[in-house]
This record gives C-alpha cells, structure tokens and sequence, in this order.
C-alpha cells in the first residue's frame, strides 16, 4: 500500500473512525478527518474539519478546501453513520429522516465531492459503510438496515458509473463493536445477533481495518461493486 | 457581490471547453460558436462527456470567481431547453446562476 495516501474518513472523532485515523497515522499516511465536534486527535499529518455530512454546502467547502490543499484525495471512508433501534410501529418520522441523512445523504454527498477530485488522477477508492443488519434483517432495526442497504446499492450503481474513472467503490458489513453506536443496544439483543454469525465474536476495530486495507490495496484496483460481511454472515 | 458580467462566463467556459479537448481525447469543432452543440442531438458530447465537462467548468467557476455551484440541478434538468444542448445556453445558464 502506498504510504503517502490521502484518506478522508468521515465521523473521525471517535469509534472505528476515530481508531482509522490513529491506525493510517501510525503508517505514514495523510490523513483528513471530519465529524459534528472537534477532535483532540493532535498529529502533525492529520486535519480536522467540523462538519455535518448532511449539509452539502459545508461538505462541498471541506472538498474546496482539500482541493486548494493537497489537490487529491486517494481513499475516502464513508464511515460517518448513526443508528437507532425501535419497533416499526413506534418509530417517529424524523428518526428516519436523521438516519438516512446521515447514513445515505451523508455518504452520497461525500462521495460524489470525494469522485470529482479523484477522477483527476483516474484512481481513487471509496469504501462504504454497509452492516450486518442488512444481511440479517434485524428485528427493531428496519429504518437503520433500509439506510445501510440504500448504501449498498448505491455502491453497486456507482461502481459501475465510476468504473471508467478508475474508482472503485465497496462496502464493508462490521458485526457489531465495542463502540458508542451499539452502547443502547440490549445485551440480549447483541448475543442474539452474534449467534446468527458464523464466527460467534463480537467484531474488532482490527477487523474492520483488514477490510479496508484491501479494498484499498493498489492490487484491489479489479474489485468493485462488492459488500464484505464480518463474521462469516452470508446474505 | 460584483456582478459577473457574460463575455467573462464566456471566456470561462469556452476555455474550459477547450482544454477539455485532451481529456476527452476528441476534438470539439467551435465553428459555430456559441451555437455550438454540446449534448442531445447531434451533440459532439456523449454522456459521460458531458459529466465531465459540467464538473470541470464548476470547479473553474470556482476557482476562477470564488463561487461554488452546482450546475446539474433540478432547474436545469426541468428546462424545456436543456442548458447543456448549446455552449450559448450553458453560459446564459450560467450568468443566471452566478448573478442570484
């Protein structure tokens, strides 16, 4: 992998966000974060922007900016998401609206900001957030697995539109991890989705990188289109 | 803001045109000048052309007059004359644009 990278991951401030920032930091690689707060990540190769990815005259600033910058962008990291669980019945409007902003609008938004500059060098690579929820069609979670699948096939669209630009666009489906988008999840509901898995184990931040390090590898350039589910689900 | 008058938008977008000729590794006859067809019959563009063309000529704009647009929008899309059919059109589209 290439060590003087660009990578843009959104929802840097913390969780899996936060852990691929320090993990690219630690291998050399330039590093451009954003989330709603600002970070107390302090490292001489990394850059904050504050920002929701949902407002799409701040995310075209942030990609003005990074222009004016570095001129590229090699990876970005569609990470920034949020999750709600309740019954169908009982789940107001505007929590599905705040879920698919931010899941889909914000991953849409930044990726097509994300593809206008890597067009430029006929490369790039976008990874998704997709998740397991959409293989396993969790009960409590419909609005959140609808926005995570929504992610997927628009991943699958734009691989094929993107394809000719030298982009690649995939997803990555994490299991759930110790992070604060599962904090209010009940634990009987988490052994119960990891009894689903293949592989019975929570997911780590490690599994998740390993991911991502391929899809980003210059020898995945001939992978696109695809959602890689953790823990041995299958959908 | 300054008003940004049309001979400038004009320059803009036939230089961007111009030097979009190599990326698209085809030459774009300007014989006609402003009359000049860019998409949808006998246009000189196909599609993926004129995705191209349209994100270039933003990011001039922006970089040339410190405006950020977004010329593919709805407006655009629901014209009876479609502002990309004709460099005349995308530039008077344009100047509507910037001038709001």
């Amino acid at each position: 992998m290439k060590k003087n990278q660009i990578v843009l991951i959104t929802g840097s401030r913390k969780g899996i966000g936060r852990h691929l920032s320090e993990y690219f930091l630690a291998l050399g690689k330039q590093v451009i974060g954003c989330s709603r707060s600002e970070s107390d990540l302090d490292n001489e190769y990394y850059t904050h922007f504050c920002l929701d990815v949902t407002d799409e005259v701040a995310v075209k600033e942030m990609f003005s900016q990074i222009r004016k910058d570095y001129g590229r962008i090699d990876v970005l990291i569609n990470n920034a998401g949020i999750a709600s669980m309740n019954h169908f019945l009982l789940t107001p409007l505007n929590t599905v609206e705040k879920i698919f902003m931010t899941n889909f609008n914000g991953t849409f938004l930044c990726s097509r900001e994300a593809s206008k500059l890597m067009r430029k060098n006929k490369n790039g690579r976008i990874i998704n957030f997709s998740s397991v929820a959409v293989a396993l069609n969790l009960e409590g979670e419909a609005i959140y697995a609808a926005s995570k699948c929504a992610v997927e096939q628009l991943s699958k669209v734009m691989s094929k539109e993107l394809g000719g630009l030298g982009i690649t666009v995939n997803c990555v489906a994490p299991t759930p991890i110790d992070t604060d988008l599962i904090k209010a999840v009940p634990k009987n509901k988490i052994e119960e989705l990891i009894s689903n898995q293949s592989i019975k184990r929570m997911g780590l931040f490690e599994d998740v990188i390993n991911v991502i390090e391929f899809f980003m590898d210059e020898k995945s350039s001939f992978i696109s289109g695809q959602t890689l589910y953790l823990g041995g689900i299958i959908k | 803001m300054n008003k940004i008058n049309r001979e400038k938008i004009s320059e803009l977008v036939f230089n961007c045109i111009k030097n979009f000729q190599e990326e698209y590794e085809q030459v774009i006859d300007f014989s006609e000048g402003e009359q000049t067809r860019l998409f949808g019959g006998n246009g000189q563009l196909d599609s993926l052309g004129l995705v191209s063309l349209v994100v270039n000529i933003e990011e001039d704009i922006e970089s040339d007059l410190g405006i950020s647009v977004i010329l593919a929008d709805e407006r655009a899309m629901s014209r009876r004359s479609s502002p990309f059919s004709r460099i005349g059109n995308l530039i008077d589209y344009i100047e509507e644009l910037v001038s709001k």
